[in-house]
């Protein structure tokens, strides 16, 4: 598989440019509509995550490739911060009531229901979120 | 993203238009905090030309109704429909903001 990569500083300035690139890169692979708004969602959410706790001290930059595979489409957000799984925060409350609603946790519930797949891997000092789409309107079980 | 503002008799209603994100959630939440701010407590925030929002966006829209609960303001949403829909029901959302299905009947439930 072959990847374009776009690389910036984390920072929220850049993120129309981070989604543009993507949505670019999804139209190309023509992913439905529908699949490619919920991805344009996951992707938001994953780098203002990188934006915001990756470099606590300094700035730094996020990577965020695209690549396709058959019937797949594969996005990559990397960042070399502390190493640190997204994946990990708990699921968030979706049911309690208006004063007792959490603001937290949200975007990574974005990232898991929005996309087909979702997996975190530490890299040569890289984490790595990876967002698999598949092409088919059904999801595979 | 673009707010225009439109009084009417017993509320302020708030269309919106564009892209709710986390670029631009502040500037709603600006906003409708001013406006909070200035005495008014009744809101109907209309998302008939919302083409995207993520969760900075409903962060936003939950950080001001918690304000404006505090203050025993009224806030309704209108016109919450298609993608911007889902993202309601998949948050969770949907249940706990009041939803109607126009300005109109939004203005009316105010009373």
């Amino acid at each position: 598989m072959t990847f374009d990569t776009l690389k910036c500083a984390a920072t929220l300035e850049n993120l129309n440019q981070v989604i543009e690139f993507v949505e670019e890169a999804a139209d190309r692979f023509q992913l439905a509509t529908k699949k490619k708004f919920g991805l344009l969602i996951a992707v938001e959410e994953a780098f203002v995550n990188v934006c915001h706790y990756a470099y606590p001290d300094a700035g730094g930059d996020a990577s965020i490739s695209c690549g396709t595979d058959n019937g797949t489409f594969v996005v990559e957000i990397a960042d070399s911060g502390a190493p640190f799984d997204v994946l990990s925060l708990p699921a968030p409350d979706t049911t309690s009531d208006i004063m007792d609603r959490q603001v937290g946790g949200l975007g990574v519930h974005f990232i898991r229901t929005l996309t087909d797949q979702v997996s975190y891997r530490r890299e040569e000092g890289n984490n790595i979120l990876q967002m698999i789409l598949h092409k088919a309107e059904d999801t595979p079980p | 993203m673009t707010i225009q503002t439109t009084k009417e008799a017993n509320a302020t209603v708030l269309t919106i238009a564009g892209r709710m994100d986390a670029v631009t959630a502040p500037e709603y939440e600006k906003a409708l905090n001013e406006r909070i701010a200035a005495g008014e407590s009744a809101f109907v925030i209309d998302f008939q030309g919302l083409e995207y929002i993520s969760s900075a966006g409903l962060r936003a829209l939950l950080a001001t109704a918690k304000l404006l609960k505090t203050k025993n303001g009224q806030i309704r949403l209108a016109n919450v429909l298609g993608t911007v829909r889902e993202v309601f029901d998949i948050s969770g959302f949907g249940s706990i903001f009041q939803i109607q299905d126009s300005v109109a009947a939004a203005l009316a439930d105010l009373g």
